[in-house]
């Protein structure tokens, strides 16, 4: 095989087995939140006040959260990864290790994005598995459910990189987390049908990226929307592509990490 | 060949702050060169620049004729550093470090591991292999530094003040190990403070100071190179007034020493022989200061008085 290409993976492998082993070892603050912060939302929202709730759409209430969930514990910690781990080599300096080696930056941003996507996908599927035991889930649109997935742990893993790469202090990286992500994924239609609200503020809904994420993806699981699917993934894939494009610069110039 | 070619580089921080101001610098394969300078002289920020932790803002750099913008993964393969300042992860294994570290330069796991075994034993550092880092001494993170830097067996080693803080024993330790590594054909650069260290390793040395290199020469030529050398010389009875001795400018420190300024051209002998005519026996003889020292004192008050 082409000896760049071997050391390049060779170098992507590196990164990916350090992040994946960093997040598997602290387990009980990565993969065990999830489950018990759903857990929770099923018990008061599914069960104790959601059996008082009318069906949306066909769809009874327990049920109809149940894409949004995961899909907000997916987010979270699929930011959480890429911020806090590259935050963190970066206040301790070990980044530089891999800034002095022959890599080229966009095995690091790899390396990073899939670490992260890795722990979002993983927490995802921790999440749905619990809440198999609240309500039973049939996919209805397999290639959605699985596309959405990806594309929402890749762009908020590619967020948490970049907020990382500005960040100089560690409330800097909690400060998107609690500011901006929480909001739009709280206004994002996780709990509630958007055609509930006035439909002024409908429209203003449909530029939230995390609401078409978050309806995309219930598409995907239950098979009905609010949004356009075919807008949302248009959205979300120049997202990607231009979050892609502004970290990959960022590396490249060394913003926040070369002098 | 040349191991690292530096031309014209400068280097603006933030607020204007000229750290270099377009040094020149030749290095050749299998060289042991020194980069000698006063604190805040630019030395780091040389090295930065070669480990490209640093944005140059003008010049060029090239390693093994490897330009660092436009080869860079050549260039960077060529190199291992070991900079001024501890950057490891607290909480990593020193195991984990280096075969990490090899992995970013595409080394397989295998390989990795053998010269980590290799490298952690020479420098006395294998039976911490499974120490975390914030578990070890200083002196050892420094080894572990050098040990990390050569996990990808570069041709160029760069060190950044790599005896600073380390006790004597480790220091003389750490200069065999250097010698020999020069020996096996690894051209080594390092900056020092400590002038003995670049005379006693160091084949070449530039001299640095306010991002200017004031002076470049061969080891040997500069420590010739100072006009006067000042001896102290004991002796061995009691002396109450010091005779007129020819040529030669002395001053009588105490009852029992004598500092003499030995000019070139007078031999230690001719001193010799004339005291031995006075009666005066000479028990001792020592440079009052390192020789170094002393001509790098006076490069950087001369260079002091110019840019005055
Ligand atoms: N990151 C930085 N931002 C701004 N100025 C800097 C930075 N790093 C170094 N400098 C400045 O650049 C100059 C050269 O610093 P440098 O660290 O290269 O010196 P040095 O020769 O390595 O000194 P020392 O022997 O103390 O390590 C100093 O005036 C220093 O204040
Ligand atoms: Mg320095």
């Amino acid at each position: 095989m082409n000896p760049t290409i071997t050391k390049n993976g060779i170098a992507l492998y590196t990164i990916l087995r350090k992040e994946v082993v960093r997040f598997i070892r602290i387990w009980s603050q990565t993969l065990i939140p999830p489950a018990i912060t759903v857990t929770l939302y099923f018990i008061i929202f599914g069960k104790l006040i959601g059996s008082q709730l009318r069906d949306i759409q066909g769809i009874s209430y327990i049920q109809y959260i149940v894409p949004g969930l995961t899909m907000m514990s997916m987010i979270t910690n699929s930011y959480a990864n890429t911020s806090a781990s590259f935050f963190s080599a970066k206040f301790s300096k070990s980044i530089e290790e891999m800034l002095v080696s022959s890599m080229p930056n966009y095995i690091i941003l790899l390396g990073y994005l899939f670490g992260g996507m890795l722990r979002g996908l993983l927490v995802g599927i921790v999440v749905m598995l619990t809440s198999l035991f609240f309500v039973p889930i049939h996919i209805q649109h397999l290639e959605v459910f699985i596309s959405m997935a990806v594309l929402a742990s890749l762009i908020f893993s590619v967020a948490g990189l970049i907020n990382a790469i500005f960040a100089k202090s560690f409330d800097d990286i909690s400060f998107i987390p609690t500011f901006v992500l929480t909001p739009l994924t709280y206004l994002g239609g996780v709990f509630f049908s958007i055609t509930q609200l006035p439909v002024a503020w409908q429209k203003l809904a449909s530029l939230n990226p995390i609401l078409n994420i978050v309806d995309t993806f219930r598409y995907g699981i239950l098979g009905i929307s609010d949004v356009n699917i075919y807008h949302s993934y248009t959205m979300v894939c120049f997202l990607v592509v231009v979050l892609l494009i502004w970290c990959l610069v960022l590396l490249q110039k060394g913003v926040g990490l070369r002098s | 060949m040349t191991a690292l070619t530096v031309t014209n580089l400068t280097k603006i921080y933030p607020r204007n702050l000229i750290a270099l101001k377009g040094i020149n610098l030749t290095v050749s394969e299998g060289d042991f060169f020194a980069l000698l300078g006063p604190n805040g002289a630019g030395k780091s920020t040389t090295i930065g620049i070669l480990s490209s932790l640093i944005n140059k803002t003008s010049g060029t750099v090239s390693v093994f004729n490897f330009n660092i913008d436009t080869d860079f993964e050549k260039a960077k393969s060529c190199i291992g550093i070991v900079p001024q300042e501890m950057n490891f992860n607290p909480f990593e294994r020193v195991l984990d470090i280096l075969i990490n570290q090899a992995g970013y330069y595409g080394i397989p796991r295998k390989i990795a591991f053998f010269n980590a075994e290799h490298y952690l034993k020479k420098l006395h550092l294998w039976e911490k292999r499974h120490n975390r880092v914030m578990h070890l001494s200083g002196g050892m993170k420094r080894r572990l530094m050098i040990v990390r830097a050569l996990i990808n067996n570069p041709r160029l080693l760069i060190l950044d003040e790599p005896t600073a803080g380390v006790d004597i024993e480790l220091k003389h330790s750490l200069w065999q190990f250097l010698t020999e590594l020069n020996q096996q054909g690894v051209t080594i650069i390092l900056t020092t403070h400590y002038l003995e260290e670049a005379e006693f390793l160091c084949k070449n040395i530039a001299i640095i100071d306010h991002g200017t290199i004031i002076e470049n020469a061969p080891t040997k030529t500069l420590v010739n190179r100072l006009p006067i050398k000042t001896l102290i010389l004991e002796t061995s009875t009691s002396i109450q007034q010091l005779p007129k001795l020819d040529n030669f400018i002395c001053r009588l420190i105490d009852n029992t020493s004598i500092e003499v300024e030995l000019l070139k051209g007078q031999s230690l002998n001719d001193l010799f022989m004339v005291l031995n005519n006075h009666q005066i026996q000479i028990t001792n003889v020592q440079n009052k200061m390192n020789r170094l020292e002393e001509l790098f004192i006076r490069l950087i008050a001369e260079n002091k008085a110019k840019s005055a």
